[in-house]
């Protein structure tokens, strides 16, 4: 089993309903995610999942040098952040390839699939 | 010594996709596989020439590099993780009867052509692991530098391994969707074996023995796709003419071809299937291509030719893929119908000037047209940009023949 990163991404600046255009889109998306994460679960391959707050909310901190240098705003400034996120197991790509098929269509959110190296 | 080396090189290549193949599937990982190959054959090349060449090679190359993987994943297996988990994949059963959904080397091409590849990593690395290419040839046969392609292949088997690319036939929902990225791979092994890039021989029928047997499975598999057929009836039309396609170490132009030295028994099974093919009426690019040399096959002789249906057929089919090297050969037919002067303003235009048959037909057209001096200078360029023994023959040939 491999351990795989699924991204949403989105745009990095959120509006009055998220990424969505109207209420009724967000909880629509809200709603279906919630059939999906409860797939993950009956179906073994949750781990891990979160929605993130908007990337203005972010904080870069440098540790590299004798005192930690604190900047506000995420590290790369571009118009699409990462929105949230799974973190599942499965047995291949194609698996996670499908899953996230189904994880995008219900957030409606492009959705990057990446492995772990490990997990600690 | 020097002729044990080549029997053994030879040997080799033409069992790589197979050895590599149940490598992979024995040990799950294509690192491992290609290590252990290539111990085979230097094990192979310090004994066979002295002992020769065993009765099943194939086997003799499988044993030992399976025998050479199993002593590898041993020796590291206690300081490196991944290798332990290489380990328990570990799978030792014989090889599988070669049906045609249990083919090792077709679950292989699955996985070098799966869509989570670039598309030109797909090709390259099928043509690496199962035609046993190299990489200066697969980079010679896409135009780019030895560097490029090197890292291409090495970052889609990284990838390969890292995210986990399944190593078997998708399943039938999935099969379609993944069929394009296969004959597109089957076409340009084809291809390298018809007229291959490298200095060695000009044709390699291994090459072309293999794509066709890998389309025969598919189309086994895939009866309902047309474009399997298309494709294979392409080949084997193509094929068929291989024999009368060099003389005296010359590559022989179709229209100076000796026709009675095409093999009359492909031909009609490359009809038969081109015919199958069109009456699922599902026309697509392999099935154009293969109707186009069903024109040629059907010729008795080059001045026969039904040119302004091979123009027809090169219309529809660049509707279908706008690409130059679709353009330059519908314009070597516009030439036919319409004269060389017609056909040379058409390739003119394309920006093909790093590819050899763009310079090759130039050429020709230019002879035709009596301009021999550009003609001349085409002609070098042609003999240039390639490296087939057999295609610089013949341009230097037709080069000397100016006049």
């Amino acid at each position: 089993m491999t351990h795989y990163l699924l991204a949403v991404h989105g745009p990095a600046e959120a509006g009055e309903f998220g990424s969505y255009g109207s209420k009724e889109e967000m909880e629509a998306a809200f709603a279906a995610t919630d059939v999906f994460n409860q797939k993950l679960h009956d179906e073994g391959y949750w781990v891990f999942a979160g929605g993130l707050q908007p990337a203005t909310t972010a904080t870069v901190v440098d540790g590299h040098g004798d005192s930690p240098v604190v900047t506000d705003g995420p590290y790369l400034e571009t118009k699409e952040a990462i929105g949230g996120f799974w973190v599942i197991e499965a047995p291949d790509l194609d698996v996670a390839l499908k899953l996230a098929a189904e994880g995008s269509k219900a957030c409606g959110g492009k959705v990057e699939v990446r492995p772990f190296d490990g997990l600690a | 010594m020097q002729g044990g080396t080549a029997a053994v090189e030879r040997v080799f290549r033409e069992e790589y996709g197979r050895l590599i193949a149940s490598l992979v599937r024995r040990f799950g990982d294509i690192d491992i596989a290609e290590e252990a190959a290539g111990e085979a054959l230097v094990a192979a090349l310090e004994r066979w020439p002295e002992s020769g060449v065993p009765p099943n090679p194939g086997g003799w190359l499988t044993t030992t590099a399976g025998n050479r993987a199993i002593d590898r994943i041993r020796r590291e297996k206690q300081r490196d993780a991944k290798h332990q988990a290489a380990l328990m994949v570990y799978d030792d059963t014989p090889p599988e009867p070669s049906g045609p959904v249990e083919d090792d080397r077709l679950r292989l091409i699955f996985t070098c052509c799966h869509p989570a590849l670039a598309p030109e990593a797909r090709i390259a690395l099928t043509l690496r692991l199962l035609g046993g290419l190299t990489v200066p040839e697969i980079a010679q046969a896409f135009l780019v530098p030895e560097t490029t392609m090197g890292q291409r292949i090495t970052r889609a088997k990284k990838k390969i391994a890292a995210a986990k690319v399944p190593y078997r036939v998708p399943e039938a929902a999935d099969l379609p969707a993944r069929l394009d990225a296969v004959l597109a791979v089957l076409f340009l092994v084809f291809n390298e074996g018809y007229l291959a890039s490298g200095e060695g021989s000009p044709i390699r029928a291994e090459l072309t023995g293999e794509a066709i047997r890998l389309t025969r499975i598919l189309r086994q598999l895939l009866p309902d796709e047309p474009e399997v057929g298309g494709l294979l009836g392409l080949m084997l039309l193509t094929d068929a003419r291989r024999g009368a396609r060099v003389r005296d170490g010359q590559l022989v132009t179709l229209a100076e071809q000796d026709r009675a030295g095409w093999d009359r028994a492909m031909i009609a099974e490359g009809h038969a299937v081109v015919r199958e093919s069109l009456a699922i009426n599902r026309p697509g690019r392999y099935q154009i291509l293969a109707a186009i040399n069903a024109v040629h096959t059907d010729a008795p002789a080059a001045r026969d030719t039904d040119w302004s249906q091979v123009v027809a057929l090169y219309d529809q089919l660049t509707r279908l893929d706008s690409s130059p090297i679709v353009a330059l050969n519908r314009a070597v037919a516009v030439a036919e119908l319409d004269g060389p002067e017609v056909g040379l303003a058409l390739v003119d235009r394309l920006p093909l000037a790093g590819y050899h048959a763009w310079h090759a037909t130039r050429a020709d057209l230019l002879r035709r047209l009596g301009r021999s001096a550009e003609a001349r200078e085409a002609y070098d360029a042609a003999i240039n940009a390639t490296q087939n023994t057999a295609e610089r023959a013949y341009l230097s040939r037709r080069r000397g023949e100016l006049v």
